[in-house]
């Protein structure tokens, strides 16, 4: 039996990403992974946002939905994928659908959270300076407070939709990086399956890294939370 | 002005029995007024203050504030609390401008009021910091500046400086006296500490606990500004001390047991021991 060709070199690895990248194919399936993590994030973000607001400030709705939610989110995203191609074929729109799946709840009991252990005695006290009950003493008071949650909650959210993202790349149709690493299998080209799972992993460092732990870090400092450091 | 009538307040309990926190509470304070709320801890002191500052309900009688039944927070009575309760998202200015910036108050105006009134609790230099970077003593004065720019009638303080340290509290003694001389505002002030009470106020209500009652007025006729060797001063203490041991026995014995009692001796207990030997 021969391995050879089953473990490929970093010569061979670094050549496929060379040529990928010149060629333009490796780049623009990295675009189009981008471009639905980006979209189905947004979502999530948005989507789970608003649950968690609603179940923290309605205690009716917590105590019915929200357990659901809590079982919804030990369902791996990738077990919707199939209603998601009975639905939407197996196309794009089904990839960002179980992506955003994947994100959704994290976000929700992260934002549910932030706003429930938001302590009394500032909304207390946000009254008495008059923001009422209303819109101001949300984005005035309410949202900068659970901020630090909320970051945490994002964080977690896009870890999650990138397994996702990809899972169900692996699968469906459409230009990304899922579906080349499904297409190097298919040829047995092991060097390109490699290349996709380095730029996966150098794609979601940068992410965690520059973006979301950076503002984390800001937060935490500005906040007063990060004792460590501070 | 505030105006209390026959005011009380249960709370639910496990077990059923509602706990009586506060019972048949009437007091007036007077525009202007600087008055102390003093007793041992749970004895509804802060419940007192909630509901004039309309952050709780009385279950009976009614709170008058300004004229008005008081049914909800508002800016004519800020309080400020024991643990300060600053946003530490927004600076020391944003703090201080921020019951401004609800009334609509354009972003110049503002900056310029909040400077004002941050420079009167000398904090001109820290007024881009985060509350997190100041110590407990400048939280705290922040949070009196955030309260006066606000220029309320009356002025709520829940043991403002019960967290701080001896010296720290000396001088916001001090400050806040000074404040008030100069602005006249009406405060309710709640504290567990006789020595504050006394230095502070005009007038010292003593209240007992379980059910919190007021149990003994006190009227501090001295001098302003008030020195600390004040013979006036030391004499109410000492009075408020002898009140309060009865109080201070009843808290003990809730707490550890009935057999517990407060020993009183009318000797100093190195006199007695010695038999006066060394007088």
């Amino acid at each position: 039996m021969h391995w050879g060709w089953r473990f490929p070199s970093a010569l061979q690895t670094m050549r496929t990403f060379y040529d990928g990248m010149a060629d333009g194919q490796l780049l623009e399936a990295t675009l189009g992974s981008l471009r639905r993590i980006l979209i189905a994030f947004a979502l999530s973000c948005a989507i789970g946002m608003t649950l968690g607001v609603l179940f923290a400030r309605s205690r009716l709705l917590d105590e019915t939905f929200g357990f659901v939610v809590v079982a919804l989110q030990t369902v791996p995203s990738i077990a919707w994928l199939p209603f998601a191609i009975i639905w939407f074929g197996l196309n794009d729109f089904a990839v960002v659908f179980i992506t955003t799946i994947g994100a959704t709840w994290t976000m929700t009991i992260a934002s549910r959270s932030g706003i429930k252990n938001i302590p009394p005695i500032y909304l207390k006290s946000a009254q008495m300076f008059g923001t009422g009950r209303g819109l101001r003493l949300f984005y005035q008071v309410m949202i900068p407070a659970a901020i630090p949650q909320l970051i945490t909650g994002m964080r977690m959210a896009w870890a999650f939709a990138w397994r996702a993202l990809v899972s169900g790349e692996l699968i469906a149709r459409g230009i990304g990086l899922g579906q080349m690493l499904e297409e190097g299998r298919s040829l047995g080209d092991t060097s390109l399956m490699l290349c996709i799972v380095l730029v996966i992993a150098i794609l979601g460092t940068i992410s965690d890294h520059l973006v979301f732990k950076r503002i984390e870090d800001r937060i935490l400092l500005q906040y007063g939370l990060n004792t460590a450091k501070a | 002005m505030i105006r209390l009538e026959g005011v009380g307040k249960t709370f639910a309990q496990r077990g059923g029995a509602g706990y009586t926190a506060l019972d048949d509470i009437a007091f007036e304070i007077g525009k202007g007024e600087f008055v102390s709320i003093l007793g041992p801890s749970g004895c509804g002191k802060s419940t007192l203050l909630n509901l004039v500052a309309g952050l709780e309900r009385a279950d009976q009688g009614s709170v008058e504030a300004n004229g008005k039944e008081v049914t909800s927070p508002g800016p004519d009575r800020i309080v400020v609390f024991q643990d300060h309760a600053l946003y530490p998202w927004l600076t020391v200015l944003e703090n201080v401008a921020f019951g401004l910036k609800q009334k609509g108050i354009k972003k110049k105006e503002r900056r310029e009021r909040a400077m004002e009134q941050i420079r009167a609790v000398h904090l001109g230099k820290f007024a881009d910091r985060y509350p997190h970077e100041l110590s407990g003593g400048m939280k705290q004065r922040v949070a009196i500046a955030r309260a006066l720019v606000m220029d309320p009638e009356i002025l709520l303080m829940d043991e403002p400086f019960a967290a701080l340290d001896e010296q720290t509290r000396l001088l916001l003694h001090k400050e806040l006296e000074q404040i008030w001389l100069n602005t006249r505002k009406t405060v309710l002030f709640i504290t567990h500490n006789i020595r504050e009470a006394v230095t502070l106020s005009d007038r010292v209500l003593v209240m007992s606990t379980r059910p919190g009652r007021i149990k003994k007025e006190f009227r501090v006729q001295a001098a302003r500004p008030r020195a600390p060797g004040d013979s006036v001063l030391h004499h109410i203490e000492s009075q408020i001390m002898d009140t309060l041991a009865a109080e201070l026995e009843k808290v003990a014995k809730e707490e550890y047991g009935d057999d517990y009692t407060l020993e009183k001796s009318p000797l100093s207990p190195s006199a007695a021991h010695n038999l006066g030997d060394g007088i």
